[in-house]
């Protein structure tokens, strides 16, 4: 539209709001603001009216009531006397410990199916399409209620290990119990019990101490403060359960510090080998030093803190002792692992296929042997085509982990949504309190998510 | 090279060697083997790992599975006759017989059994109605018109109701199109597409109800005697039947009591006499049940029929009420103060009294008196009102028998939830991706904000929201039924992952396609029309077909929130005590209903993608 | 009038006739239908038969319902509700009644305001464990394992037991009897805990319930009961009474067989006559008719035979009367008197 003269001013008339270009996208986008505020404003007056009528006020003061309820798998101190919005915590972070390990597993998994779905060995590539095509084929709900049902048949019950000639036995070195309650694993400890024996004697060996627990929040009054606030008697110092908001291993805080240093020195080492190769053309050996201060220090700390393995053993009804992974946390992780791991293979063979035979060809003749080439040319490039679906797949995963229910895993929506709701009936509250926790969850792991790929994505003309 | 031979010598082989037999290690299946599946030390471990794998997995799921438990009628049963072959313990055996006892349950839930062809026909016709879409080169054009009914042809069929009810609807979608083209023409297109949203708004909410109403009241009055004798010659035809039926049943019961009679000493004799008997229990057995079956259908029905028969006794009585009540409601309200006069439910009236009580409200007690006698008035009111109005409707219906949502279940209604919702979500997810492409930025944000939200919470959160806050957030007194509102979340969830569908779609278009429906001088309307959408959607229709089986997998979750659907049946046969201890069959079953649905649309979206890659990328 | 309006619109896809205010009664004559929330499924209590024909305890009390109010006992829609979605299903007007084993509690009646009509199971939670164990007394299981049902008063009652007596447990919440089930049978848990019935109803489709032994403590009150919305009494009236004729009935021996003959003409028993209708017209009070007792009983028969046909002694389910036989007999069950 290129006109020689401008066109006269015309004064502006009240049509030129629909018809002219220039003002109407304006118009639009008022009426459609305006439209939405009025449909906002259209549900909360609906909402207010119909809880009015229903006699129920919004109001989140039942989060500071005791819940009184049990959760079994707490990441932090939780007993039922605790509030609902600490149970709902508990909740959480079940929710992120399951996601996290979920994404991990499934990636390992999905990148393993995906590149052996392409393996010239035909009966793996059939096996590897019957696995994908099953999971993602049938509903992630069915496969959690299904791992769970295979956990608890397939595995021996805890009375089986009892007795003289037990029908099961631990495995890996009589430290690990396969049980239909889940698995018992050694956990790290640090320190010596300095409680005394049953008789009553002190143990002899009281001088290597760990440094106990320091709780955030401790509070005199706290009962359960009383022995961190003694200065004599045996638990001295070491907070009981309860004491505190959270409590943090401080042998745990040095061991993570010093493991923290030996890296960043083995980072130096690889530096320092660098700019020599750099300047003079040779590298030095450096694998023993850089090695020695990872592992050096960690062990010598490790052994001043009394680091040492807590078996599980068989005492009373269970296992006592060791770490304990619920069989919900473990069929909801590996049900929703391999329901992802499935699409994720599907990604990455498509990522891989994406790849024009041209360079798989080009890396061949330059000499690449067979693993090199896909390690060295096909999937740092596969990444790129890869990494925007394997995000929303994460997400799917995150999303998915509220299906927890239906084994029982206490996550934010057994816990929340769940029996919170159940129990003090504020349905409008715990749903909307949920969906924007897990909202947050989306939209952080989506917005890191999106840095990494901006990170590797290839930079075009 | 032509003197080759001129030179030859004796030592150069001067004619062609004949082809010989490749070595016998690369051909036939030994070769196949070795290349396959024996090619290096890896793939033979890859190999020997796989098959081991298989064969225990073989070896656990075939001994299992093959068990001869299909005519037994509760899981003692099946016990009896594992224990029989001497198969003992917890996998001792497959009990086939609670796939055999609830499969059709499992496909069709409640939806009632004389009327199975209906939601068959529907999903069967789903194929000719997409055909036109999908295949617009193999079947005539003319198929499009069916594809334009459809839309209303499937709830008609599924739901019921009146004929005139599908016809109302597809004569409201035919004016707006006029409204559209003729305003689009005069003044624009947005103003038409408005204006038609408008229409179509009121249309629904007011028009359809009010014309329907006008035609049932019609036919209704002039229909009421013939319908009311209609109605008691076939209550007295169908309790005939029933006596019939229980006379028979009688019959059969003893000769199935006489049959079983045998039953502990069977037990006791072992081989095979046990398993015999069931099989021969078989036939009486499955005559009891179709019995049974006929009988809780007649009695359905007489029910059903006797409460027509009252309401329409009752109908001249509340039609006479219904002035009386609202005057005397209106007379009651009249004089209350406004903020009296806004409480419009019981729970509103405690509140009031809570309130005056604590001394925050100060109401004379004649109004609150008066303001209770409103309230029961009003209820009154409406009960009758919509007695009236049912009545009526259900006089004058010509069409099919209304079938309730809550009766839907099993496969099927993860079927409609999934269909529904997913043609429902088509549109509203091409508003939201071109709102999300457009470059009014207010619009865009709304429509990322919706997008991101709908993306970001969990699907079983919005259902909680269809289960107890939907109510919550309508004007007071509406209230769908729980199918309704899950379809409604179920909806906005998948129009939020069509819109990213859809964008894909628009993104994968080519630039020149914009400009050039710039440079023909189409504006941006009839350039999605005419030339973006067709080209968009059709890239997009794999990933509409995928959003699908993800939507229609998704559906099992409405189990957590008691709708009966396969999962959440199988947790109500497990209540019924012939089947409680059930596991592993009736979930495998529900895997390998979802898996057969899935799998096979899967593979044709694959197809669909060959097909429509017309190689203009 | 929106719902008319809305209703006009949605007769295609049907809609469901809610308002939480006064006149249900109103409501349910002129649907024709009662809404009646059961549970997805509980073995004894509620749960669909192969044709989908719902049956169980919880059942026969929403039949006697329908039939009192509207003459028959199938004008029944029964909605399968969950732990969760119940009591919204009443609140928000989608069901008329709630049948599904509810326990009655102070904050369920008057937080939630929700009018529990009376009691027709008097149950208390329990414990189950295998014979294997060796425990005989719930204050043994230190440490034990513990299987619930989540979405019940259950896992309070339990949290309060275990550290009222200063005992460890470990929870392990179940969405389902079926499930719960099949996790204790496993082993996956020592103890299966929920309300005794259940106990009962689970222990008797073992294979061998003669191998676990339910443990003498009962660590709870559970009355469960239908329960209806606040507001609306003359409802609440109805149901109520419903009931109470049930349990009436089995007191003054008027039984789903004879009740037809006995309300042909006025008897000797001026309770039997004012209750079946045949003096006096206590249905008209609530606007019922004269033979709503009558109609109630001969639906499903009095509380005695409801209860011994679908979780009696003679039925897989096997429970003994116990606190729930008539008080004439030491029970508890108890009507008011119909005068």
């Amino acid at each position: 539209m290129t006109t020689i003269t401008d066109p006269p001013r015309e004064s502006f008339r009240l049509s030129q709001l629909l018809y002219d270009t220039r003002y109407r996208s304006i118009t639009i986008q008022i009426v459609a603001l305006i439209g939405f505020l009025l449909l906002i404003g259209w549900l909360i007056s609906n909402t207010a009216q119909n809880l009015a009528d229903l006699g129920k006020e919004p109001s989140f003061s039942f989060l500071a009531d005791p819940a009184g309820y049990d959760i079994n798998q707490r990441l932090i101190d939780y007993d039922s006397r605790d509030t609902h919005l600490r149970a709902a915590f508990v909740g959480l972070l079940n929710t992120l410990l399951v996601a996290v390990m979920g994404c991990i597993t499934a990636t390992v998994v999905g990148v393993i199916v995906g590149v052996l779905r392409l393996s010239n060995n035909w009966l793996v590539g059939r096996i590897m399409t019957v696995y994908v095509e099953m999971f993602r084929n049938v509903p992630v709900l069915l496969w959690i209620v299904f791992t769970m049902a295979i956990m608890i048949e397939v595995f021996p019950a805890p009375r089986a290990f009892r007795g003289e000639n037990p029908e099961a036995t631990m495995k890996v070195f009589d430290s690990v119990a396969f049980t239909n309650r889940g698995f018992y694993v050694p956990d790290i400890l640090f320190g010596h019990q300095r409680l005394p024996d049953e008789d009553g004697n002190a143990p002899a060996e009281t001088w290597r101490t760990g440094l106990g627990d320091f709780p955030i929040g401790a509070d005199p009054d706290n009962a359960a403060c009383a022995s961190y606030y003694a200065t004599e008697g045996p638990m001295a110092g070491q907070p009981d359960t309860g004491c505190g908001k959270i409590q943090i291993s401080l042998d745990l805080m040095v061991l993570l510090i010093v493991l923290g240093g030996g890296l960043y020195a083995s980072h130096r080492i690889k530096k320092r080998a660098d700019r020599i190769q750099q300047a003079t053309g040779d590298r030095p050996t450096t694998w023993w030093a850089r090695l020695a201060v990872v592992v050096l220090p960690f062990v010598i700390a490790a052994y001043a803190l009394g680091m040492h393995l807590g078996y599980p053993a068989l005492k009373g009804f269970n296992f006592q002792g060791g770490t304990h992974l619920r069989n919900s946390l473990i069929a909801l992780w590996l049900a929703l692992s391999l329901y992802t791991a499935a699409f994720i293979a599907e990604i990455v063979r498509s990522g891989i296929m994406a790849i024009s035979s041209g360079q798989t060809e080009a890396a061949a003749a330059l000499g690449l042997r067979p693993k090199r080439i896909m390690n060295l040319v096909i999937l740092p490039q596969a990444l790129r085509v890869i990494i925007p679906p394997l995000i929303s797949q994460y997400l799917n995963l995150t999303k998915n982990s509220s299906l927890a229910i239906a084994v029982g895993y206490m996550d934010i929506t057994g816990t929340l949504m769940g029996i919170t709701l159940n129990q003090t009936g504020r349905e409008l509250e715990t749903v909307l309190l949920t969906m924007l926790i897990y909202l947050t969850i989306s939209l952080l792991i989506s917005s890191v998510m999106n840095w990494y790929n901006n990170r590797v994505k290839l930079v075009e003309r | 090279m032509s003197d080759i031979h001129s030179e030859t010598v004796a030592y150069v082989r001067d004619t062609m060697l004949p082809e010989r037999e490749p070595p016998g290690s690369t051909v036939g299946a030994v070769g196949w083997m070795r290349e396959n599946l024996f090619s290096g030390w890896f793939n033979t471990i890859l190999t020997v790992v796989s098959l081991i794998l298989i064969a225990w997995i073989v070896s656990v799921v075939l001994p299992w599975a093959w068990s001869p438990t299909w005519n037994a009628e509760s899981l003692n049963e099946c016990r009896g006759i594992l224990n029989e072959m001497g198969r003992e313990g917890h996998f001792a055996g497959a009990c086939w017989g609670v796939i055999h006892d609830r499969w059709v349950q499992l496909f069709f839930g409640f939806y009632p059994a004389d009327l199975y062809w209906r939601p068959i026909l529907a999903f069967l016709l789903l194929a000719p109605a997409l055909a036109p879409v999908l295949f617009s080169d193999k079947v005539p054009a003319k198929l499009l018109y069916f594809t334009a009914i459809y839309p209303v042809l499937f709830p008609w069929l599924l739901w019921g109701g009146p004929i005139w009810t599908p016809i109302l609807v597809l004569v409201g979608f035919v004016l707006a199109g006029v409204i559209f083209s003729y305003l689009s023409r005069a003044s624009g297109t947005l103003i038409g597409i408005i204006a038609a949203l408008a229409f179509v708004v009121v249309w629904f909410i007011w028009g359809l109800g009010a014309i329907s109403g006008q035609i049932n009241h019609m036919l209704g009055v002039s229909r009421l005697d013939a319908k009311l004798e209609q109605v008691q010659d076939r209550i007295a035809d169908r309790t005939a039947e029933l006596a019939r039926i229980d006379a028979e049943l009688a019959e059969t019961q003893a000769e199935l009591a006489e049959i079983m009679k045998a039953e502990s000493e069977a037990k006791e004799t072992g081989d095979g006499a046990f398993l015999n008997l069931i099989n021969t229990a078989q036939p009486t057995r499955q005559r009891l049940k179709g019995l049974r079956a006929e009988k809780n259908l007649y009695g359905n029905e007489v029910s059903d029929l006797n409460s027509l028969r009252q309401r329409i006794e009752r109908l001249s009585t509340n039609v006479e009420d219904m002035p009386r009540l609202e005057e005397e409601a209106a007379k009651a309200r009249a004089d209350l103060p406004q903020d009296v006069s806004n409480v419009r439910t019981e729970n509103g009236l405690s509140a009031l009294n809570q309130r005056i009580a604590n001394g925050e409200a100060d109401v004379p007690s004649e109004n609150v008196a008066a303001l209770e006698t409103a309230l029961t008035l009003e209820a009154k009111l409406r009960a009758t009102k919509e007695a009236v109005i049912d009545t009526y409707a259900d006089v004058a219906r010509i069409g099919l028998r209304p079938v309730d949502s809550r009766q839907f279940g099993g496969m099927m209604l993860s079927l409609t939830i999934g269909v529904v919702s997913i043609a429902l979500s088509l549109p509203i997810g091409v508003l939201l991706a071109l709102g999300r492409q457009s470059h009014l930025p207010l619009l865009k944000a709304l429509c990322v904000g919706f997008i991101e939200f709908i993306r970001g919470v969990p699907l079983i959160t919005l259902l909680f929201v269809a289960s107890t806050l939907l109510n919550i957030f309508l004007p007071p007194g509406t209230s769908f039924d729980i199918i309704l509102r899950v379809i409604i979340m179920a909806t906005l969830f998948a129009s939020a992952y069509m819109a990213e569908v859809v964008r894909g779609g628009l993104a994968a278009l080519p630039k020149g396609q914009y400009e050039g429906a710039d440079s023909l001088g189409l504006n941006y309307w009839q350039a999605q029309r005419l030339i973006i959408m067709p080209q968009a959607l059709k890239i997009s229709i794999p990933g509409i077909v995928s959003t699908f089986i993800g939507l229609f997998k998704d559906t099992t979750l409405v189990s957590i929130i008691g709708l009966l659907d396969p999962l959440g049946l199988s947790n109500a046969i497990r209540a019924d005590s012939a089947w409680n201890g059930i596991v592993w069959e009736i979930y495998g079953f529900i895997a390998l209903m979802f898996f057969v649905f899935c799998f096979s649309m899967s593979r044709y979206s694959m197809y669909l993608e060959r097909k429509l890659h017309t190689g203009h990328r | 009038m929106k719902k008319t309006v809305f209703l006009g619109a949605l007769t295609v896809a049907g809609l469901a006739a809610g308002a939480a205010a006064a006149g249900t009664l109103d409501d349910v004559k002129a649907r024709g239908k009662l809404n009646c929330g059961v549970s997805t499924g509980l073995a004894g209590f509620s749960a669909p038969d192969a044709n989908g024909e719902w049956g169980g305890f919880d059942v026969a009390v929403c039949r006697a319902v329908a039939a009192s109010v509207l003459g028959d006992p199938k004008a029944v829609e029964f909605v399968p509700t969950t732990g969760k979605t119940r009591f919204t299903a009443l609140a928000s007007g989608e069901i008329d009644v709630l049948a599904r084993n509810t326990t009655w509690t102070f904050s369920r009646d008057v937080d939630l305001k929700f009018t529990f009509v009376g009691v027709n199971y008097y149950d208390g939670q329990g414990f189950m464990v295998p014979k294997a164990l060796g425990v005989s007394s719930a204050k043994e299981l230190d440490g034990a394992t513990v299987c619930i049902q989540t979405g019940t008063t259950t896992e309070l009652n339990l949290a309060d037991f275990f550290r009222s007596n200063n005992i460890s447990y470990e929870p392990v919440p179940i969405e389902t009897n079926a499930e719960a089930q099949q996790q204790y049978l496993a082993g996956a848990c020592d103890v299966y805990t929920t309300d005794a019935s259940g106990l009962a109803a689970t222990r008797a489709t073992f294979e061998n319930p003669g191998d676990h032994v339910v443990l003498p403590e009962i660590i709870s009150k559970e009355p469960l009961g239908p329960l209806v919305r606040h507001g609306d009494d003359e409802w609440g009236d109805i149901v109520r009474w419903t009931l109470n004729a049930l349990v009436a009935a089995e007191e003054l021996g008027i039984t789903s067989a004879n009740v037809k003959d006995m309300a042909s003409k006025a008897g000797n028993n001026p309770e039997i006559n004012r209750l079946l209708g045949t003096e006096g017209n206590l249905g008209a009070m609530f606007g019922l008719s004269p033979d709503w007792a009558v109609n109630a009983i001969a639906a499903a028969g009095n509380y005695g035979e409801i209860f011994a046909k679908n979780i009696g002694e003679d039925t897989p389910i096997g429970l003994s009367r116990g606190l729930n036989a008539q008080w004439t007999n030491g029970g508890l069950i108890y009507s008011p008197p119909f005068r």
